[in-house]
């Protein structure tokens, strides 16, 4: 058993790291690159937590193998802003109060923001369907769906600058 | 969770090749979603199920990786994630119950990944299975903790030594539409019929179907349903979000004004195996299915020896059957 070298491209910069193949791609975007954004809940495929894009489709990353990630594109919720801007979905989270305590957070923005990429008109009960596999503990969904819905709808307030 | 050496495998025979080579602690991988960081990761083995060191990548095949529909049959490479055959078009025209079954796999976040292969060939949900710190029948020790311990999800039909329920949803409506998928192996490849790919533990505790260590999945065929053919997929489960199936249903079937010609009707959740009803199907057959299937999917509770805990999924699977037969009816 030996380390490989991963190439990793994550979120326009391209990684190289050296990991043992059993590493899951949660562990090493978190704990070998930095990128803390992304959470660990359950790490077993139940939460959606640690929701990253591959290849522009929301996986749970605590289930793919860093090797399985390479050659291939991932945004994580840190490669969202761009140019010191939010992405609106970001901001509409804000501007909803679509959170508490936040863990659930980075999985739903990015899994949100791909299902209107994907589908812009997605009905109320598209949405709720894309994001099954997200739970969060806090909220009961109300500000969540309403968040994602005015992001559908193009009501939002205004651009918050990115901290 | 161990390390293990890792190979990305170009065709088929190269991954039964490498199988074969590395001998029993030698596995293929495809999403990984359960081998990986299910089985490995909570460190699930014992004699009968050796920790793998070795995992052969069959994402890197191609072939196995498409969705075809060839002469009005339709055919699924084992690799193929299960979000695109719930969101094909053709599979949703031609095989709904497919469709629906595939759509019902845990969550869009794993369904994007996680291929039909993986999904029929998983190892079972037992909760005494998966921890660790359980040496049952099925990973070669002497025990099973399900009969003493808490069995509300376990099997009411077809136990014995074991009672674990089969995980897969989509294996419930290929069976219903009679479908066969082909296996590689060292001497080549097979057509087996799934009728005859399931394996219970009065058969062998240790596995869940035929196929041998040495041996992939490389497709699936679906043959082109009968004209008229009615299908419905009804799956019950704790959690209304997703989850897996307390019990389920997969009906296709063809009737004429009312009356049952010919048909399948499969449930999962309720055996090793997924479990055909033959008993209902007999006693549907020329009736008027409104009348008769009320006491045609109550003949199920003859078939059913469930445990301490968990009688109640008898009811659920009679009433299921019947509101699956009426749903089809619908169709
Ligand atoms: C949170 C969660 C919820 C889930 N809910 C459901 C559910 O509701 N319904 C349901 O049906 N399933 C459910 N599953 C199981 C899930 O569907 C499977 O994990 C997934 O389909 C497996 O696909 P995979 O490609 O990741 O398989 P892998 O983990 O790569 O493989 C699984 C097994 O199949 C074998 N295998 C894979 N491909 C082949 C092949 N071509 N030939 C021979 N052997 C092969 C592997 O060796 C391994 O033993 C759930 C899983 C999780 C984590
Ligand atoms: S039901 Fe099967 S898998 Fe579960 S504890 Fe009993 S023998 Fe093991
Ligand atoms: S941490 Fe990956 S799904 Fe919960
Ligand atoms: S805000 Fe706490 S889990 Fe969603």
């Amino acid at each position: 058993m030996k380390k490989l070298m991963l190439s990793l491209a994550v979120n326009g910069q391209v990684y190289d790291v050296a990991a043992f193949p059993h590493r899951t791609l949660l562990e090493v975007l978190r704990d070998d690159i930095g990128l803390t954004g992304t959470k660990r809940g359950c790490d077993d495929g139940d939460c959606g937590a640690c929701t990253v894009l591959l290849d522009g489709l929301p996986v749970t990353s605590c289930l793919v193998l860093a090797v399985d990630a390479v050659e291939k594109t991932i945004t994580t919720i840190e490669g969202l802003a761009t140019a010191g801007q939010l992405h609106p979905m970001q901001q509409a989270f804000i501007e909803h109060g679509a959170l508490q305590c936040g863990f659930c957070t980075p999985g739903l923005i990015v899994t949100a923001k791909q299902l209107l990429e994907e589908k812009p008109d997605s009905s109320d009960e598209e949405i709720r369907a894309g994001l099954a596999g997200n739970l969060c503990r806090c909220t009961g969904y109300v500000q969540i769906l309403a968040a994602v819905a005015a992001c559908r709808d193009g009501q939002l307030a205004g651009q918050t600058e990115a901290p | 969770m161990k390390s293990f050496e890792l190979y990305d495998a170009t065709t088929v025979e190269e991954a039964v090749g490498l199988l074969d080579q590395h001998g029993p602690t030698s596995k293929v991988v495809a999403g990984g979603t359960d081998l990986v960081t299910g089985i490995m990761k909570d460190w699930v083995q014992g004699p009968g199920m050796p920790y793998p060191d070795v995992l052969i990548d069959l994402t890197t095949i191609s072939e196995i990786n498409r969705i075809a529909v060839e002469d009005g049959a339709l055919r699924i490479g084992a690799a193929t994630p299960l979000a695109d055959i719930a969101e094909s078009a053709e599979v949703q025209a031609g095989w709904p119950v497919l469709s629906s079954a595939a759509h019902s796999v845990a969550s869009p976040l794993i369904r994007n990944f996680g291929t039909l292969g993986g999904n029929l060939n998983q190892r079972p949900r037992c909760w005494f299975l998966r921890g660790e710190h359980f040496p049952c029948y099925k990973k070669g020790g002497d025990f099973c903790f399900a009969v003493t311990g808490n069995n509300r999800m376990h099997a009411i039909i077809g136990g014995e030594l074991c009672y674990i329920v089969h995980p897969s949803d989509t294996a419930v409506a290929l069976l219903a539409l009679g479908a066969a998928t082909t296996i590689a192996g060292p001497a080549g490849r097979r057509e087996v019929a799934f009728d005859e790919y399931f394996v219970g533990p009065r058969e062998d505790v240790l596995r869940e179907n035929i196929l041998q260590h040495n041996e992939v999945m490389v497709d699936v065929k679906v043959p082109q349903p009968a004209a008229g053919a009615r299908m419905a997929w009804i799956k019950l489960k704790d959690r209304q979000v997703y989850d897996f199936a307390l019990t389920s249903v997969a009906v296709v079937a063809s009737v004429e004004n009312g009356v049952w010609q010919d048909g399948r009707i499969v449930l999962g959740g309720v055996a090793p195996t997924p479990w055909r009803a033959t008993m209902v199907e007999q006693a549907l057959a020329g009736k008027d299915v409104q009348s008769a299937v009320r006491s045609a999917s109550a003949l199920i509770r003859n078939e059913a020896r469930p445990l301490s805990l968990n009688a109640y999924k008898v009811d659920i699977a009679i009433g299921l059957t019947e509101r699956a037969v009426l749903q089809a009816m619908a169709a």
